[in-house]
């Protein structure tokens, strides 16, 4: 029997093996990292990879590039936290694990009421109704105290409710292997979505909207029920963050919101299906560790955004694919040197760039601490011209042979490139 | 009748100066396709140069160098960044100015902090232009209004009236044969991103102190210079120039209101009281919902005529 279409070879090979390390690494990873932070940032994770999955099959399936995805989880964050006051005071008999599900209808409401406006354009007009309904409930969640709870938000407490087999998701860890639970569903069924007849006409729409048009399909309903579906996982994933924080404040549906979930889809991967699940543990690891770490983080966020969007629109997925096919064919070996050398030159231009950074941050935001600051175990003198000269002179020194070291990659990598195709018309005439 | 009379002129004004911003936007977005994230950024970055100008050697240099600098930097973006990006199509260039505009923001907290700045009117220019039934109309609305419609006049000449204006109307729809005939396209880009942006700095040198030079000016007036160039009609420089002037206007009216639906209905005898249902939409006060109004507008719009006022194509 024939394939009726392409399919991915190792994916097919190894997908229970996959799909049971993802189950695995769910299960484990609170055993490994034990810590409250840890634990906390576990469960955001969690949360973050449904909410990306979602984006993307807007963003990479659909090849629309919304502005106002906020909306939705948003949305679904303050249905979920208000069921959960009902269920608080006894009005509702619903467990607190399926709120999560209120969520997810509540904005599959919305969606339906406001996704027809937004689906009927693709390309940039859609980009564009998307950043202006996103304002517009953002505006709105200001406007109307009583529901969105005005400047303090709305507050719950998630020990409420029946208490089936002793779970009551007061503890952390409870709380956890719910949203553990949730993803992996989720992530399974956004997959179990990208191969059914609606995910692949939407796939379709994305690359030839006029010739679906001719075949019979109206481009906008595909879109349309694809906005429907994305909706529906964006707000599970914003009643589990509703019950993750206890607290909703109108910043969930701000512009903000719907950037970052942009950007860190991107910059995972829109091409690829599990990008987004890089994209959102990265998303985590940013607004957690990197915002303790340095009060510049936004800026080197938008710059490596800017650098990957120039150099690899794929994100980090195309560039994991990109290295898989390589060592499948055995020639990683040839590479890893340059790829030392590129770390490394790498890692010294960005630190010369980032003492600098540091030293511009610490001169407008402490300066009356002084101009002595540490980073990274030195003692710099932000005002000091031995700092900034050598600052520079690092910088310098690493951009140059980082540039050096790149040539020579990219006339490495284009060679391996010829001998892999060569390999594979080789195998073809086997 | 005083109270329609200012509140036109300052809604007037208003929409002039969104008119600055969306004209370069619309001529970029017509002829490059792209629409720029950015732009709003590079107001801003106009507003934080003619401060930083101003210190200086004061505000009239700073009113023709600023915008010089904006739109120098405009045109070494596209080069090195928008024109990289090209290739890989519509979706990266936008992200490419989205990313820019997260840049751009950061630095200006960088360099100028993140609370507002002290750029204030030129002492010439301070003070009121003329009295109109004991309100004040501020000298340096009406300047804010001339620069605009100098502009205005200055872009339909450009356009309309010189060689480069015709290679340029010549590009924005048939690229290819100006190419062929032996103009550089790539060039005619740049100058007209280029010259979007420092109309954009412009912009910010003008708006800058009328209203107040902080980091979150872009974007505040950032969304709402993308509704103008939508509703307008994407690509339509009169539809821009129609739709920036009624948002200008409807939102300044908007804001002076202190009418509601529920005062309506007391007037026609109904009785409303927090009891009724969906009593908090009711009780919205109109200049409650100014800030909203550009949105609905859009929604409205995108609804009933999607390829907006003045528009010839649809998206």
């Amino acid at each position: 029997m024939s394939k009726t279409h392409y399919e991915f070879k190792p994916f097919n090979l190894g997908r229970t093996v996959i799909w049971s390390l993802f189950a695995i690494v769910l299960l484990v990873m609170p055993l490994i990292f034990t810590g409250g932070l840890a634990q906390t940032m576990l469960s955001q994770m969690g949360i973050a990879i449904i909410v990306c999955l979602s984006y993307n099959i807007l963003l990479g399936q659909g090849g629309m590039l919304s502005f106002g995805h906020a909306v939705y989880s948003g949305l679904g964050s303050f249905l979920a936290i208000h069921t959960l006051n009902m269920v608080s005071k006894g009005n509702l008999p619903i467990p607190v694990s399926l709120i999560p599900i209120v969520g997810g209808f509540s904005a599959v409401l919305v969606a339906v009421a406001l996704g027809w406006v937004t689906t009927k354009k693709s390309g940039t007009p859609f980009a564009m109704i998307t950043l202006g309904i996103g304002e517009l409930v953002w505006a709105m969640s200001l406007m109307f105290p009583g529901f969105f709870g005005g400047e303090g938000g709305v507050s719950g407490n998630r020990v409420a409710g029946a208490k089936t087999l002793g779970i009551t998701f007061g503890p952390q860890i409870q709380l956890y292997y719910l949203i553990a639970i949730y993803t992996f569903v989720c992530t399974a069924l956004m997959f179990a979505f990208t191969r059914t007849p609606l995910g692949r006409m939407l796939n379709a729409v994305r690359d030839n909207p006029e010739r679906v048009e001719f075949v019979g399909y109206d481009t906008q309903k595909v879109r349309y029920f694809a906005f429907i579906v994305a909706a529906f996982f964006a707000g599970i994933s914003g009643g589990l963050a509703a019950l993750n924080f206890e607290i909703v404040t109108s910043e969930v549906v701000s512009g903000y919101r719907s950037g970052a979930y942009l950007l860190f889809t991107f910059l995972g991967g829109a091409t690829f299906f599990f990008g987004p699940i890089i994209g959102a543990v990265l998303m985590v690891l940013a607004f957690v560790l990197l915002s303790e770490f340095t009060k510049a983080w936004l800026l080197y966020l938008g710059l490596v955004f800017t650098i990957m969007v120039a150099f690899a629109p794929g994100g980090v997925a195309s560039l994991i694919m990109m290295n898989l096919r390589v060592a499948s064919f055995g020639y990683l070996r040839k590479l890893w040197v340059s790829y030392l050398a590129l770390a490394i030159t790498g890692l010294v231009a960005l630190l010369g760039a980032s003492v600098m950074i540091e030293m511009v941050y610490h001169l407008q935001l402490n300066v009356a601490l002084g101009s002595e600051m540490k980073f990274l175990g030195m003692t710099l003198d932000s005002k000091g011209v031995n700092s900034w000269f050598g600052a520079l002179f690092v910088m310098l020194t690493g951009l140059g042979l980082f540039e050096v070291c790149r040539r020579q990659f990219v006339i490495e990598w284009g060679n391996i490139q010829i001998d892999i195709e060569r390999e594979i018309k080789r195998r073809e005439t086997l | 009748m005083e109270f329609f009379i200012i509140s036109l002129l300052n809604g007037l004004s208003y929409g002039l100066l969104l008119f600055m911003l969306s004209s370069g936007l619309t001529l970029i977005f017509s002829m490059m396709g792209v629409l720029n994230f950015a732009h709003a950024s590079f107001y801003m970055l106009g507003a934080y140069f003619a401060f930083a100008i101003t210190e200086v050697v004061g505000f009239w240099p700073a009113l023709f160098v600023a915008p010089i600098i904006v739109g120098l930097l405009g045109a070494a973006f596209e080069k090195y960044g928008l024109r990289r990006v090209h290739k890989f199509g519509h979706v990266p260039e936008l992200l490419i100015t989205f990313g820019l505009s997260f840049i751009i923001l950061e630095l200006v907290q960088l360099v100028w902090g993140t609370s507002s700045v002290d750029y204030r009117v030129p002492a010439a220019l301070d003070g009121p232009l003329f009295t109109l039934f004991g309100t004040q109309f501020p000298m340096y609305r009406g300047f804010m209004m001339l620069v605009a419609l100098v502009m205005l006049l200055a872009i339909w000449l450009l356009l309309t009236r010189t060689r480069i204006g015709l290679v340029i109307q010549a590009a924005l729809t048939h690229p290819a044969t100006v190419e062929a005939l032996g103009h550089n396209v790539p060039r005619v880009f740049m100058l007209v991103f280029g010259g979007g942006c420092a109309l954009a700095g412009l912009a910010g040198v003008i708006g800058g102190n009328a209203f107040v030079t902080e980091p979150g000016m872009a974007g505040t007036v950032g969304s709402i210079i993308f509704v103008v160039v939508v509703v307008g009609g994407m690509g339509s420089l009169s539809g821009a120039f129609l739709a920036s002037v009624l948002i200008g206007v409807i939102q300044t009216f908007a804001v002076g209101v202190d009418a509601s639906i529920l005062g309506g209905a007391r007037m026609l005898g109904l009785q409303i009281t927090p009891q009724t249902f969906g009593y908090a939409l009711w009780s919205l006060k109109v200049s409650q919902v100014a800030p909203i109004l550009p949105y609905l507008f859009l929604v409205l719009i995108l609804i009933f005529r999607p390829k907006g006022l003045l528009g010839a194509r649809e998206g």
